[in-house]
């Protein structure tokens, strides 16, 4: 993904596959495969920060839930068309998140990662305090529901979408700009490279992406939009997906997405862990286990084979 | 009688850049050897090869002793102190608390230890509780060469001690080096830029060049010859 | 040449908000029955979140990693002493034993599951811990969960009568073990050949190893001694009779403790448990005071504190300015 699309050949298999996969699988597994998708779209996102830009966010859950509640209300209130509310719930987010980048400019690190892991808290919390309009722990119901198959197309299509604006965004000037702040901060001013500018535009793409997540999340839980659908826990699930992505791969950005998107639901049915207590147990096993193995993520692993075949 | 440490075809790396391409070299015991050449050459992780900061492969004996993957921790609990290049001395801790760092490696009473340091330098006893990072760069240095020496190791790794300090500072850590090395018996691997000065205390040398040893001879010989000063040594 | 200023403007003028709000307190406590109990329970409570906070600097200090299960590890210590219990020791009994475990499931995560990652990526060492949330939080509740369980308290539940103000022996309580605790580890830091190497090989890991320091023994024990720490945080969080033994009951305290760490810095221990301390007054005397907050507000409430701080002094209260040397 680094200014190199993948293979045309991998991509139209991958094309194919999707294409195919819902009339092989059941309702179900179809909502799972979306699902997948969904978070494709939030952890591509995510990767631009904390991959290419080296920012932490253990947040991007709140923007999830804002562009999540912004479909709700728009199709609630103004019956907006689904696909129009992904595009507002973008706009909003990328705008949201430049606000958030701004302040944000001045902490690194730990502390940035302790002001998102705030940020995950609070917005959540803040439904309930405007209840009257956002619905508090009752939620919002969106004006109509899709199928699960709409919801694996539109979930798809927008990784389709997303993934092209991601390529195009990283190969450019841009990209590099991200990738210098991430490198050293301190080379990337001593070339001219206005590290604020950079820092606030990555919290703002990667807010719009997981906007856009967040508004097919929504759909995907039958139009409702609550705020335990979007607790700390799916933040940490994004970087989670991140972390398992690595950096530089669109395989990589889908074994993530697959890894916490079907992980978490696959464990049930393991027979030794009947409960959904072992299935964490063995969730948060697996977890640790891919780090300890991949600490690269699957990009890492990508990397290292590739240089074996070379030689 | 075998050297006190002995390198034989050494190599290291950082990462996928070879740094050393089989250096071998010895120093006696009691002796000062001192290793030069431009910057780059490898100096610094020919003295990191013997404290195992960096990964080496080759065959390396201190007193007696393969250092087979050795690590830091361990090469000093055998009698070997490195200072490194920007003296490694904490900044945050005082100056008391650097020296005790010295004697971790000493069981019982570092007492004794203490007080033959402090003959040495003499201005740290009224310093003890300043922060050592409020401490001057010369004065820096000498701290990280006194809790070098309260570990009373065998063999002391000395790099580029006059790194960023005035000449008077230098020839005072030099001076100080000798002494160590004369009445104590301290043996001295020390790295330096400023060949003039090196060869004025050490005995022996080495000249390395792009992670190979190029030269070798007493310091006397080197210092008799214009040629290799003006090639080698830059002066 | 580094040279180290004694304190910047930043901690004086710190120090002074400080000193002001202690004032503040006592004057309060003096004047109203009713404020004084807040106080006390107020500060009761942030002692335990400082006592946590302070595990999560220890490790930060160390590793630069922020260790998310150290909440859950307290909680599961906790569970511990709660079975020790049930197997007939008393309570001092298991909370000593306890603590020694603390210390061992801390070191031993460490060497297992920390250090194989800590080398190569903060962040997965960070998911690592995430992971280890779940791990735990899954085992606790496999294993105890579902059922009414309660810890035998350690101080009762009885107050004083001091002049007309109530003071429960158990805040008084969490204030003294947590207190010893520190003094404890304080001590060990300050004076002890160990505690110097541990700080050494947390400030500058390769200088400490040359002279002889096992980096990755120092932390171990560092890990150890946050189990330790955490553990003491989740006992004391329990001493209150209005805790129940929940395997959720040591998340909140963990944003309580993120809070803190971050008011008072990551990189300052003392900033830990002063931030703590400012935290649970802060929020006691909120909501007792104030009637439009109810007790759930208290998270947000933390949270916003910490964005405003962060956004005023983003290396926190008591923190040092983070320079970089180019």
């Amino acid at each position: 993904m680094r200014g190199r699309l993948p293979a045309l050949g991998s991509l139209a298999v991958v094309a194919v596959v999707l294409a195919v996969l819902p009339f092989v699988l059941s309702d179900y597994n179809t909502y799972l495969a979306a699902e997948v998708g969904i978070f494709f779209v939030a952890v591509l996102g995510l990767n631009i920060l904390t991959g290419y830009t080296g920012q932490i966010s253990i947040g991007h859950g709140a923007f999830m839930a804002i562009g999540g509640y912004t479909t709700a209300v728009m199709s609630r209130d103004h019956h907006t068309n689904l696909i129009v509310t992904m595009l507002l719930a973008f706009a909003f987010c990328f705008v949201v998140g430049l606000l958030f980048g701004l302040p944000a400019l001045r902490l690194s690190g730990a502390y940035l990662a302790l002001a998102t892991f705030a940020l995950a808290i609070s917005v959540p919390l803040l439904t309930d305090q405007w209840s009257t309009y956002l619905g508090g722990t009752s939620g919002v119901q969106s004006s109509e529901t899709k199928s699960n198959l709409w919801i694996y197309g539109a979930a798809w299509t927008a990784s389709a979408v997303l993934f092209l604006l991601a390529w195009l965004i990283l190969r450019g000037r841009v990209g590099r700009a991200f990738r210098a702040v991430r490198d050293s901060e301190i080379a990337a001013t001593a070339s001219g490279v206005e590290i604020g500018i950079y820092k606030t535009l990555a919290f703002g793409i990667s807010a719009a992406f997981c906007g856009v997540a967040g508004a097919l999340y929504v759909m995907a839980s039958n139009g409702f939009a609550q705020p335990d659908e979007f607790s700390v826990l799916l933040s940490l699930q994004l970087l989670i997906g991140a972390a398992v992505a690595g950096l530089g791969s669109l395989w990589g950005v889908l074994a993530g997405a697959a890894f916490v998107g079907l992980l978490p639901n696959i464990s049930t049915s393991v027979p030794v862990v009947g409960n959904d207590h072992g299935r964490d147990v063995v969730y948060g096993l697996l977890v640790i286990l891919v780090m300890l193995v991949l600490p690269g993520g699957f990009a890492g692993l990508l990397a290292r084979v590739r240089s074996l075949v070379r030689t | 009688m075998s050297a006190l440490l002995e390198l034989e075809d050494v190599e290291a790396r950082y990462g996928p850049i070879h740094a050393l391409h089989g250096v071998s070299l010895a120093v006696e015991e009691g002796a000062i050897v001192a290793v030069l050449g431009p910057n780059g050459a490898g100096k610094t992780t020919t003295l990191r090869a013997v404290s195992g900061t960096v990964r080496r492969s080759g065959r390396i004996v201190f007193a007696g002793r393969a250092l087979g993957r050795t690590g830091p921790a361990r090469a000093a609990r055998l009698g070997i102190a490195h200072v490194p290049e920007g003296r490694g001395t904490f900044s945050e801790l005082t100056v008391w608390e650097n020296l005790r760092l010295g004697a971790y490696t000493r069981r019982g009473s570092i007492k004794q230890d203490v007080e033959r340091v402090l003959t040495y330098f003499p201005w740290l006893s009224e310093r003890r509780r300043q922060q050592a990072g409020t401490l001057s760069g010369g004065e820096q240095q000498m701290l990280a060469l006194a809790r070098a020496f309260v570990q009373r190791p065998k063999l002391l790794l000395l790099d580029e001690p006059s790194l960023g300090l005035a000449p008077v500072l230098v020839a005072e850590i030099f001076r100080i080096v000798r002494e160590l090395n004369e009445k104590e018996g301290l043996s001295v691997l020390v790295v330096e830029q400023n060949a003039h000065l090196a060869l004025q205390a050490a005995q022996t040398a080495y000249v390395l060049e792009a992670g190979k040893i190029v030269l070798s001879g007493t310091s006397s010989e080197i210092r008799a010859d214009d040629a290799i000063r003006a090639s080698y040594l830059g002066y | 040449m580094e040279r180290l200023k004694a304190a910047d403007l930043g901690q004086i003028v710190t120090g002074a908000f400080l000193l002001a709000g202690a004032i503040f307190l006592l004057v309060g406590c003096l004047e109203s029955s009713n404020f004084a109990t807040y106080t006390v329970q107020g500060v009761g409570v942030g002692m335990t979140y400082g006592s946590l906070a302070l595990a999560l600097v220890l490790i930060y200090q160390a590793t630069h990693v922020i260790n998310f299960a150290q909440g859950e590890l307290a909680m599961l210590t906790t569970f511990i002493a709660y079975q020790f219990t049930k197997w007939g020791l008393s309570y001092w009994e298991a909370f000593s034993v306890t603590l020694a475990i603390a210390f061992v499931l801390g070191t031993v995560l460490q060497v297992t599951v920390i250090r194989p990652v800590q080398h190569r990526s903060v962040i997965a060492t960070v998911i690592v811990t995430v992971g280890l949330f779940l791990v735990i939080d899954g085992v606790v509740n496999w294993i105890w969960g579902g059922q009414f369980q309660t810890l035998p308290l350690a101080f009762g539940f009885s107050s004083w009568d001091v002049g007309g103000v109530f003071i429960e022996k158990y805040y008084v309580g969490m204030v003294v073990v947590v207190l010893v605790s520190l003094t404890a580890v304080w001590a060990l830091f300050r004076f002890t050949k160990l505690g110097l190497a541990m700080r050494a090989a947390a400030l500058r890991p390769a200088a400490a190893s040359l002279a002889g320091v096992r980096v990755d023994v120092m932390l171990a024990i560092g890990w150890g001694l946050a189990a330790v720490l955490g553990a003491v945080a989740g006992l004391m969080t329990q001493a209150s009779p209005l805790s129940s033994l929940d395997p959720a009951f040591m998340q909140p305290v963990l944003v309580y403790a993120f809070a803190a760490a971050a008011l008072g810095g990551l990189e300052s221990p003392a900033g830990a448990v002063v931030g703590g301390v400012a935290i649970g007054t802060f929020l006691t005397l909120l909501v007792g005071y104030v009637p439009q907050i109810s007790s759930d507000l208290q998270l947000p409430l933390a949270f916003a504190v910490i964005l405003v701080v962060l956004l005023i002094k983003p290396s926190g209260l008591l923190g040092r300015r983070q320079v970089e040397r180019v």
